[in-house]
């Protein structure tokens, strides 16, 4: 039997698979990551909790009093961030993948941007001084989140997909419209008045503050519903790495994969938006430190989304604990994190290209 | 040749099974936009031939290919392969009978090219059957017909111009499809590449029965490896036949506008090209007055 060098076989009965250690290997040990990073953000607080009994208390054991503390008033929180930062950075990888390039991202084809605008309109129009009552608003905010994150997308679908889904119109279409929709934000922030700008502003940030179980759901059920998709359409997404007449060629159904997999970004994107606000810099960061972690062609996708609630979880473990009594939102950490790591990308890419 | 197992890839396929015509253009009219390129355009392909289209920058030759390859609707008319209009048959089942090599292909960063090889077993494969035994035979071989066995582990970054050309060929060639389309699988390579790549070509279509279409633009070397040449002008086919029949001084001139000298090469018995140029001083006066 002839051996291809670096595509050992993984093969049970109908079922096979080039065996690759690191596809295996790194998610397990991000879940380890991200596990931990959950545990000690569960035992820092007002009290802190040893992160042994928090381990316990996690598992259904320990003491009874650490349990409630910690199940009921603590992981909301850490797993709202880690559902979030999973549902933003598979978006992210989907994104990455179609457009075949690095820098594309929901922040960047305007998806998080509609989300601001949805989410603001209602803080700033039918907030406490705007006539609709609190707990109107309060509904309110996700869901306009998640329709505004839609709106966009369906612009810049329906802008861009003319004549075909090709990546590189995407992109440009996206950024279009993100700078329409931050536009239409500042200027959401100036008509408001001092409270309600503020609120706006500290969603804007990306926080994870005052999460509970409500605010993980739609994050929770937009990635029960959809990884499997995306897990299902990774064989295909791997072929729209290449060219789209090579990926043809293959017997790839370009449109149709594409759009799927476009709806299911947005809709994980949305879903994210809505729970935390736009967490930033994770759904671009993620799935590139994935690609190098698992040295793939592109971004692997369950991989991706655990590297993505990992990073947002310790982020939020930073925000917390790291600057005293003050709380920094999670979304300023991971843009304090992801910009370098922007700017990183832009001058690797630059050097690429005159090389 | 009673003794051909079916159960093997293209390369051993029942000689009866084979149409004699692969792929047929039936007035085929090809547009980007409202912008005809190819215009009501006949053309048959062969079972076993290595037919070359040549022809000037933007005379629709790459587009015709496309076409050929489903890559295109056409405007108007239509592809058989095999006799069935081509876009009737799913992308897939397509790409079981149809290896196609684009232009310029891209391939995402840092792949090996013995990853890049065993992409083209894709139409064989589904979510849950990724890398079967069918798989790795099919890309040992590939490998193996292209020389490529002992830079399988490298990345195509590393790789030479030439390399990489026969490392894109091979995935072409672990698809395992009876037809090859080659969009100028000598862009960008020197001479020796060119060359090198072609003898391949000629292998796998001498030993494997591959049918191939391509597109070239040296003239010569396009005469020396086509069983058949198609000239293309303008979106028509101006002459089609043995490279002999097609390649006269009066064809190039009238496809390409370039005076040139027709001589045969006394190795191969194949047409060969010199173009005249403003400098040579022989443009000037009447031909028959040359030497």
């Amino acid at each position: 039997m002839s051996v291809v060098p670096g595509r050992a076989a993984l093969r049970v009965g109908p079922v096979s698979a080039p065996w690759r250690p690191r596809t295996v290997l790194v998610p397990l040990v991000t879940l380890g990551v991200l596990f931990l990073g959950v545990v000690v953000n569960c035992g820092r607080g007002d009290i802190d909790i040893p992160f042994g009994q928090v381990a316990l208390a996690l598992f259904g054991g320990g003491d009874e009093a650490d349990r409630l503390v910690v199940t009921e008033l603590r992981l909301p929180r850490s797993a709202t961030g880690a559902l979030v930062g999973a549902s933003l950075a598979l978006a992210g990888a989907i994104i990455q993948g179609l457009g075949r390039n690095p820098l594309a991202s929901p922040d960047i084809l305007g998806i998080t941007a509609g989300s601001g605008v949805g989410a603001v309109t209602v803080i700033v129009f039918g907030g406490a001084y705007g006539g609709v009552g609190g707990a109107v608003a309060d509904v309110g905010v996700p869901v306009a989140a998640a329709a505004g994150g839609l709106l966009a997308a369906v612009a810049v679908y329906l802008l861009a997909v003319r004549r075909d889904l090709s990546g590189y119109r995407v992109l440009l279409v996206g950024v279009g419209v993100n700078a329409v929709l931050t536009s239409v934000l500042s200027w959401l922030l100036l008509k408001a008045d001092i409270v309600d700008a503020g609120r706006a502003l500290l969603w804007l940030n990306g926080s994870l503050n005052g999460a509970s179980w409500d605010t993980a759901r739609p994050p929770l059920w937009a990635l029960v519903a959809l990884l499997p998709v995306a897990l299902a359409l990774s064989f295909p997404f791997g072929a729209l790495a290449f060219d789209d007449d090579t990926a043809r060629g293959l017997g790839v159904r370009m449109n149709a994969t594409r759009a799927v997999l476009l709806l299911t970004a947005v809709l994980l994107t949305a879903a994210a938006t809505a729970a935390a606000g736009p967490v930033a810099f994770v759904a671009l960061a993620s799935p590139q430190l994935a690609v190098r972690l698992v040295r793939a062609g592109s971004p692997p996708l369950l991989a991706s989304a655990l590297v993505g609630a990992a990073v947002t979880v310790w982020a939020d473990v930073l925000g917390r604990t790291a600057f005293g009594s003050v709380e920094l939102p999670v979304g300023i950490l991971t843009a304090a994190l992801g910009a370098p790591y922007l700017l990183y990308l832009l001058v690797r890419s630059g050097r690429a290209r005159t090389s | 040749m009673t003794d051909t197992t079916p159960t093997r890839s293209a390369s051993a396929a029942p000689e009866e099974a084979r149409p004699s015509v692969r792929l047929r253009a039936q007035g085929l009219t090809l547009a980007y936009g409202d912008r005809a390129v190819v215009h009501e355009l006949d053309l048959d392909v062969p079972d076993r031939t290595v037919t070359v289209i040549i022809g000037p920058n933007g005379c629709g030759k790459s587009t015709l290919l496309r076409a050929f390859g489903r890559l295109m609707k056409p405007a108007a008319g239509s592809v058989l392969l095999d006799g069935q209009p081509v876009h009737r048959i799913p992308t897939r089942k397509v790409a079981e009978r149809v290896g196609l090599l684009p232009q310029s292909p891209m391939a995402p960063e840092g792949l090996s090219v013995a990853d890049l090889v065993a992409r083209g077993r894709h139409p064989h494969q589904t979510w849950y059957r990724r890398w079967s035994s069918d798989d790795e035979a099919a890309v040992a071989e590939a490998l193996r017909a292209t020389g490529m066995v002992e830079l399988a582990g490298r990345t195509l970054d590393e790789l030479s111009g030439g390399q990489r050309q026969r490392a894109w060929i091979a995935m072409a060639l672990a698809q395992q499809t009876e037809l090859l389309l080659l969009d100028e699988p000598t862009n960008h390579l020197d001479l020796a590449h060119q060359v090198e790549v072609l003898d391949l070509v000629r292998d796998l279509h001498l030993t494997m029965g591959r049918t191939v279409v391509m597109v070239l633009h040296d003239l010569s070397l396009a005469a020396r490896y086509a069983d058949r040449l198609v000239a293309m002008r303008q979106g028509r086919v101006v002459a089609q036949g043995t490279p002999s029949q097609v390649l006269t001084e009066e064809l190039v001139e009238e496809v390409f506008g370039l005076r040139a000298r027709v001589r045969v090469d006394e190795e191969t018995g194949a047409p060969l090209v010199i173009p005249l140029s403003r400098h040579t001083g022989l443009v000037e006066g009447p031909r028959d007055d040359r030497m």
